[in-house]
């Protein structure tokens, strides 16, 4: 008889320690990665599942083995059908026979690409980065959804700490008295009265006495057998776990497009919308993007037209606000809808447009507006110029009196990935202290 | 479920595919009885374990030991299998067998009632009967102390981690890794030492050093690389005597000489060394011990199916498995991929058995030994405890199934411009096949033979490796360099290689790890 064992029930992930070991090892290769897809990638899915394609270089296990060209060999092969002794066969052009190119690159030696997936908080962990934000912005940033657990009734089962004492009294005095269980105050009596009787022994009494002893003993054996409190008794509170209300919430990306706004500044503005679009997602159930792009004009296009396609023309700013005001009257009340708002631009704007702009949001769009950011792309070498952020665009100095006023709107100048996340810093403040922006939807 | 065995004449074992622990353990009883009594097998105890897919994933990665230490490349391997398992281009195997006593067998969770029968067969007493008999396994692996060894080896590693950095250890068994293959004796057996031991000794070193722990001395001038400076009036001669020299077990050369070193370093490639020697005889054995296990297999459930124990059914079952394990495409067919071990392996067991019952004429010419001694259960268990692959195929290769195979020898020389059909299966050719054949399943053919042959302790203390090339076969260069930066890692200075040919004794071609850096 042999020694059967189930192991099915083992801890899993085993190896989860050596994948750990393995993915810092091909760090550098996955970060380049990482940053191609977030150009590749839309908006929406930048944290979905990712598919990864690591060059072996940095990965390889080189080994001491032969060559596969070059030398003489003998093969022995299988299934000969017409060949005899001496016969001589062409060889194949350009490399040697099949098989060998395999062989090679299990070696190391190979050119292929290694392919595996990466999980969703490991793709976050590398795309955060760079972009500095604290661990707790981060950990709040990879939970899917928050639970919060709210009382729902009773149970039979559960931990000591939530026994509901009240049932459990209710239902052991129920009990108590269903079963009559002897009182304290009759064990006392009767034994008072035992005692009285024996004070004072009378020989007609002596039956009597046995005859309470009896009573006596079977009353505590009863009370025994029926406890003060059962088992049967216990409830404890139950407790279920209830998703927060998430609702519908829309993003409205707004970017200058005019021929200023170049490759780069276009990805550090596509990663300040996945920052945004990231924490939406962990607020609400339903997001809808809008991208709304603007040159002297504004119109709402898609993602791949707002990124990717060259417009010409003047900036006015004010162009986008409108549209959104449009799309916003159109498809999305304010009363089923939280409406955030995030605006890229290089800072040109039309002259006397920027006033436009700040009378727009001061008087419908930030009533409207769950949160509003704004972020100037400068180029690196600017970022010093501009350090005071007293000066600067027209459109700046506009904003930055917009922001004095609205608690819930930011403005802030990047040259770096690393400068986005503080345009947020107060959306997230707000959200770890647990005193989130009113939602304006309840379900 | 409740059946009783035995209440019928021909009560079956099992129906339908679905499986318990109980009919597990009755289907193994009746296997046993048939392997041990029929057979005559002599297995350790055997220990089985049911596990999922995602643990034989685990097992598969970390070189098929139930118990690993941690490194990136078993992640590595991880995810690879894991991708070609979930996108379907390539099954796990159904067992995994572990030479170890007991002997642990892993069965696929998801396995039909049908394959346990057949795994259990193939792993519990073909290789199990092979690991405890085969003269490989009895000399070169500990198989009672291998798991207590992984269990020190794994906690040793976790505790370097912890004093030492990741990325410390790291580089050790990196560097390790890459000469896993020239870890390895291959003539002398190393001395004994059990796992209580290996772990005192590491201890007490360990405990030594930090007794005698003096910081004055680090401020003396290094003595050099730990050798005498005697030592540099010794003639060559005398120096590679008294260094062992030429070397070919690297690893054990760079844990015993290397200059640069600490204790706990060279613990480490002691542990990777005692691993790759463990492994060693399972590379050199894998015709046998595959052949061994399908063949035992497929006498035992043909057995079973012959007594009524199992249905038709479940017949049908294994022997579609079975056909799919000992296929063997043709050389021009698109599956071909070298030689299947298993076929070949399998093959030459009921040739084995045909040529010691049945034997025709030419058997009798070409194996007298055996042919027609009616004991064929006998042969095969001698041949199994007494051959490597070479052998055995050099020794047991019938002409018969050179005809039944129809393999043919095909040359290649790097100077011609077309290969040549050296010999094929007929009357000139049997011998050549055979000594091909063997020559393709040697290990010491197939492995670069690299050997520690000088280092010059006066001077530069480079290391000077030499590679003996036969054929004109040359080493990967890529890879080959990548090695040397390993071992010049683990040595500490300059390493040098030199391409010997093993018939003229020319230089073929010298590299050392200083001119891959000029070169990179």
């Amino acid at each position: 008889m042999p020694n059967f064992i189930d192991r099915r029930l083992n801890p899993k992930d085993k190896s989860l320690s050596n994948r750990q070991r393995f993915l810092r090892r091909a760090r550098a290769q996955l970060k380049n990665v990482i940053n191609r897809s977030v150009k590749d990638r839309s908006i929406a899915d930048v944290d979905g599942r990712q598919v990864i394609s690591v060059p072996t270089k940095g990965i390889g296990e080189p080994k001491f083995h032969h060559s596969s060209k070059g030398g003489k060999r003998d093969q022995v092969l299988t299934g000969n059908k017409e060949f005899s002794a001496g016969d001589k066969l062409s060889k194949p052009k350009g490399g040697a026979g099949g098989g060998a190119g395999k062989e090679a690159a299990d070696g190391g030696e190979g050119t292929d690409e290694f392919q595996f997936t990466l999980s969703r908080e490991e793709f976050l962990e590398l795309f955060f980065e760079d972009l500095e934000l604290p661990d707790l912005v981060k950990t709040s940033l990879k939970e899917v959804i928050a639970f919060k657990p709210r009382r729902a009734g009773y149970t039979v089962s559960g931990a000591p700490t939530n026994i509901n004492v009240l049932r459990t009294m209710r239902n052991s005095y129920g009990r108590r008295i269903a079963l009559h269980r002897p009182k304290q105050k009759d064990l006392d009596a009767i034994a008072a009265q035992i005692e009285s009787l024996e004070r004072d022994p009378r020989p007609e009494d002596t039956a009597r006495i046995a005859e309470l002893r009896a009573e006596l003993v079977r009353l505590e054996r009863k009370r025994k057998v029926v406890p003060f409190i059962d088992p049967l008794d216990i409830r404890f509170n139950r407790f279920e776990r209830e998703a927060l209300p998430n609702t519908k919430a829309v993003m409205f990306c707004l970017m200058d497009v005019s021929g200023s706004m170049g490759e780069r500044e276009k990805e550090l503005a596509k990663r300040f919308f996945i920052l945004l679009h990231l924490f939406l997602k962990r607020r609400y159930d339903r997001i809808d993007i809008v991208f709304i792009r603007h040159t002297h004009e504004a119109q709402e296009v898609d993602e791949d037209t707002f990124f990717y396609s060259r417009e010409t023309g003047g900036t006015v700013v004010s162009t986008a606000l409108e549209e959104m005001l449009r799309v916003v009257q159109e498809r999305y009340p304010t009363q089923e809808w939280n409406i955030y708002a995030a605006q890229a631009s290089d800072g040109d704007n039309f002259s006397g447009d920027s006033e436009k702009c700040v009378r727009m949001l001061d008087e419908v769009i930030m009533p409207l507006c769950q949160y509003y950011a704004y972020v100037e792309i400068l180029d690196e070498r600017e970022a010093d110029i501009f350090k005071s952020s007293d000066n600067g665009t027209a459109l700046w100095r506009a904003y930055r009196e917009a922001g004095q006023t609205w608690g819930n709107f930011q403005a802030k100048r990047i040259a770096r990935p690393g400068d986005i996340y503080p345009v947020f810093r107060e959306l997230f403040a707000k959200q770890n202290q647990g005193a989130a922006a009113p939602d304006k939807a309840s379900a | 479920m409740a059946r009783k065995s035995g209440k019928r004449k021909n009560a079956f074992l099992f129906e339908g595919s679905e499986w318990s622990f109980d009919t597990l353990s009755r289907t193994y009883d009746a296997i046993e009885k048939i392997a041990v009594e029929d057979l005559g097998l002599e297995v350790y105890p055997n220990q089985i374990e049911i596990i999922s897919a995602e643990q034989m994933l685990d097992a598969y990665s970390s070189i098929g030991m139930p118990l690993m230490y941690r490194h990136w490349s078993f992640g590595k391997h991880f995810v690879r299998e894991e991708k070609l398992y979930r996108k379907g281009a390539r099954g796990l195997a159904y067992e995994l067998v572990i030479n170890s006593d007991p002997c642990i067998s892993y069965h696929m969770e998801e396995n039909s009632m049908a394959m346990q029968a057949l795994v259990t067969a193939h792993a519990a007493f073909g290789h199990n009967h092979f690991f405890k008999n085969n003269y490989l396994f009895r000399q070169w692996t500990d198989a009672g102390a291998v798991l207590d060894y992984m269990e020190f080896a794994k906690g040793f590693i976790a505790k370097c981690e912890e004093r030492h950095g990741f990325a410390a250890v790291e580089e050790i068994l990196d560097a390790a890794h890459a000469l896993m293959d020239h870890g390895v004796f291959r003539y002398r057996r190393t001395p004994r030492g059990g796992p209580g031991k290996e772990k005192a000794r590491a201890r007490e070193r360990q405990e030594y050093e930090e007794r005698t722990f003096n910081d004055l001395w680090r401020t003396l001038p290094n003595p050099k690389g730990g050798i005498d400076a005697s030592e540099a009036e010794l003639t060559i001669a005398e120096r590679k005597k008294k260094l062992r020299l030429p070397e070919e077990n690297l690893l054990y050369f760079l844990e015993k000489n290397s200059p640069i070193l600490d204790s706990w370093q060279r613990e480490l490639l002691h542990i990777v060394r005692k691993i790759a020697q463990y492994f060693y005889p399972q590379k050199q054995t894998k015709v046998m011990n595959e052949g061994c296990a399908t063949f035992v297999h497929y006498y035992i459930v043909n057995e079973l199916y012959d007594q009524g124990l199992i249905t038709e059914g479940a017949m049908l079952e294994i022997l579609h498995s079975h056909s799919s394990v000992v296929f063997q495409p043709a050389f021009d067919d698109q599956r071909y991929n070298g030689i299947n071990p298993y076929a070949l392996g399998f093959e030459m067991m009921q040739d084995i058995r045909r040529i010691c019952t049945e034997p025709s004429e030419e058997d009798r010419e070409w194996l007298p030994e055996i042919a027609g001694n009616g004991d064929w259960r006998g042969t095969l268990r001698d041949a199994w405890a007494n051959h490597r692959d070479e052998s055995f195929i050099l020794q047991y290769l019938s002409p018969h199934l050179i005809r039944k195979m129809r393999l043919f020898v095909l040359s290649d020389n790097e100077k011609d411009d077309h290969y040549t059909v050296a010999s094929i299966h007929d009357e000139r050719g049997y011998d050549s096949v055979r000594r091909t054949i063997s020559r393709n399943f040697d290990l010491g053919a197939l492995e670069p033979n690299i050997q520690v042959v000088d280092l010059d302790l006066r001077g530069d203390r480079r290391l000077c490796l030499e590679h003996t090339v036969r054929d004109g076969i040359a080493l990967a260069g890529k890879s080959r360099d990548e090695v040397l930066k390993h071992i010049a890692r683990l040595w500490g200075y300059e390493v040098s290689l030199r391409g010997v040919d093993n018939l003229t004794g020319e230089t073929v071609y010298k590299t050392s790890t200083e001119d891959s850096q000029a070169a990179a």
